[in-house]
């Protein structure tokens, strides 16, 4: 199945993804997010590298970040352990600046299969709790000036 | 090379500004530069190839070309081929994205060109403010003030119904099953749209022979008291919670289940729902829908009728005879049909069919074989049922496919395997509603539809029209075969 979230955040694209592309910065903006690291000391902007986090609720998810681009202002990453019951899980987070004031277009996307009867509790799990949450978050802390 | 990049944020739905902005030939309806658009060689605006050609409001004209139309990315890219601005390989593309949060709409658009040494700056400036820049703001004004196609249109996310109150309105009530006289016209109240409805103002109301089976006797969709009636046309006046497709002030029309068309009035569900293009009337709309999707789908789906392929049509100068009829002769087929009487038979033949037979319903099979050199018909369209079907097997060809798509004369009887082995014929039972039931078919056939109407291939013919109150009088004109071509009701 596929989530889609999107917003606006009043701020320069550049800024935003300045807070957005650091690998290892979860608990830095999104609520849900108690800590982060990236596995075997590896740098937190190499392609390849595994980001290990614990969300507030304690559960531990293990990411891989699959694309990097400062150009496109985007981030692909993989799920590899998580307690949420999804598999071949993908997601890109991707920012576009609004010319038009200055603001930054956000988008979060997942691609995942589940087991059918749980779609719709995932959904709102992942569309509200984590990416809805994580950009109201990033709106909060740019807020209209 | 100069590469632009301008993006905005418009307050309305996605599909309401990509309605706007998919047609290739509407931007002098909005843009503050253009006074005027039409598209060469009177192709559809959405046909990639196809060139629209400009005037600016300073008196410029320029030619551009659509070279990507994607309804899925919600975009189109375009290229200039004649301008008098030195914009050298303008690529231009538009994409949109929705803003889930709070149902507004992304809007980028992007070009690359190249311009004459040292006129950069300028031209970069012409592009991203002259036009991109002023387009986002006039097209949010358009929509906010509700201009063109779509009347007070997309102000907001989702429009919630404003008179929150039922309205009182004409309709025809049946009250028990019974002969047309159970049709009888009483003010009901109709409520306001739930989640998911929309209330209509209808227009133009369609009568179906489908009507009169559901009205004579019980049956599992007209359980009474119930307003009759499946197909119709008008404006939207309210929009309930959740509906994203279809605004106010949009003229719509549909084909569908639950009934309830026989009536000023009416709220239903907004799925079944098709917008309107500009050429098509609501009285055509009305009239053709239910017919014009069945034979959509008869033609194409049920069977894909070939050039060249033997079509036998009953009841061919009918609502349905006679769209099956023109539209298969545009295919190339060769249209043998059916009818009552000379007259009839001088529709048909002026509808496309080649070979209008005038014979009693059980008696035509041998003509076709005559006709036919004893091949007889690839595929028989039946909406006649006990009376005719057994000629209609007796009229297909080796491998042919009878359609059984209505039964006016009673369901036949059962046929065996080993009667169907006879011909290795394929028996159908179509139902048009399960052909609608996903609403990207739906759009694709009404599109099809639509577009065989506009391009005049298809001629709705609308022979008898009577006031609403009246629907009795339509339905014994119909019971008694005195109708041709299609019959509609108007509030």
């Amino acid at each position: 199945m596929k989530i889609y979230v999107s917003s606006v955040v009043d701020a320069p694209a550049e800024r935003v993804w300045d807070r957005v592309r650091d690998f290892n910065g979860l608990p830095k903006w999104h609520p849900i997010v108690a800590d982060s690291r990236i596995e075997g000391n590896q740098p937190a902007d190499k392609v390849g590298c595994v980001r290990s986090f614990h969300t507030r609720d304690g559960g531990l998810i293990r990411e891989r970040l699959l694309a990097l681009s400062d150009y496109d202002y985007s981030c692909a990453y993989a799920i590899l352990e998580s307690p949420m019951g999804v598999s071949n899980y993908m997601a890109v987070i991707r920012l576009v600046p609004v010319t038009d004031g200055n603001r930054t277009f956000c988008e979060w996307t997942a691609e995942f299969d589940c087991d059918p009867a749980r779609e719709a509790e995932l959904r709102e799990l992942i569309g509200q709790g984590v990416f809805k949450a994580g950009f109201d978050a990033l709106k909060r802390q740019f807020p209209k000036t | 090379m100069v590469a632009i990049m301008r993006s905005a944020v418009i307050d309305a739905p996605i599909e309401a500004v990509w309605r706007v902005l998919r047609d290739f030939n509407s931007h002098h309806l909005w843009h503050p530069q253009v006074a005027a658009s039409e598209i060469e060689e009177s192709l559809p605006s959405d046909q990639p190839g196809c060139v629209r050609r400009f005037r600016l409001r300073d008196g410029a004209e320029l030619r551009e070309q659509l070279i990507a139309l994607s309804d899925r990315d919600f975009s189109f890219t375009y290229c200039i081929l004649d301008s008098p601005i030195p914009l050298l390989d303008y690529v231009a593309t538009v994409r949109l994205r929705p803003v889930t949060d709070g149902g507004r709409t992304f809007w980028e658009w992007r070009s690359t060109f190249r311009t004459p040494p040292g006129r950069e700056d300028e031209l970069a400036g012409l592009v991203g403010r002259d036009i991109y820049d002023a387009g986002f703001a006039a097209l949010g004004a358009f929509l906010g003030r509700g201009g063109g196609a779509r009347p007070r249109a997309a102000a907001g996310a989702v429009q919630p119904a404003s008179h929150a109150d039922a309205i009182e309105s004409e309709a025809i009530v049946v009250r028990d099953h019974g002969g047309p006289e159970v049709l009888v016209a009483e003010q009901v109240r109709v409520a306001a749209p739930g989640p998911g409805e929309v209330r209509l103002r209808q227009t133009a109301i369609g009568v179906n022979y489908l009507d009169v089976y559901l009205r004579a006797g019980p049956n599992g969709l007209l359980i009474p008291p119930a307003t009759p009636g499946v197909e119709g046309a008008g404006e939207v006046m309210e929009v309930g919670e959740g509906v994203s497709h279809i605004l106010p002030g949009d003229r719509v029309a549909y084909a569908c289940l639950p009934v309830g068309s026989y009536a000023a009035l009416r709220t239903m569900p907004a799925h079944q729902l098709v917008v309107l293009p500009p050429a098509i009337d609501d009285e055509t709309a009305a009239a053709a829908m239910l017919k014009g999707m069945t034979a959509e789908y008869l033609l194409h789906r049920t069977h894909r009728v070939q050039r060249g392929d033997i079509v036998l049509v009953h009841a061919a100068a009918g609502g349905v005879g006679l769209l099956l009829c023109q539209w298969a002769k545009h295919i190339g087929a060769t249209v043998i049909g059916t009818v009552s009487t000379p007259d009839k038979a001088r529709l048909a033949r002026d509808a496309g069919c080649d070979y209008p037979i005038v014979a009693p319903l059980a008696e035509f099979a041998p003509q076709v074989k005559d006709i036919t050199r004893g091949h007889g018909a690839d595929v028989v369209y039946d909406g006649i049922g006990k009376a005719s079907f057994a000629g209609s097997f007796e009229a297909l060809a080796l491998r042919g496919h009878l359609v059984l798509y209505g039964h006016a004369t009673g369901m036949p009887d059962p046929i065996s395997h080993a009667t169907l082995a006879e011909k290795s014929a394929t028996v159908t039972r179509p139902v048009l509603f399960h052909y609608t039931a996903a609403p990207e078919d739906l759009r694709d056939m009404a599109r099809n539809l639509f577009r065989m109407i506009e391009s005049g291939a298809l001629r709705v013919s609308i022979n008898q029209r009577f006031p609403l109150r009246q629907a009795a009088d339509a339905h014994r004109e119909l019971e008694a075969r005195r109708t041709t071509g299609s019959t509609i009701l108007l509030p």
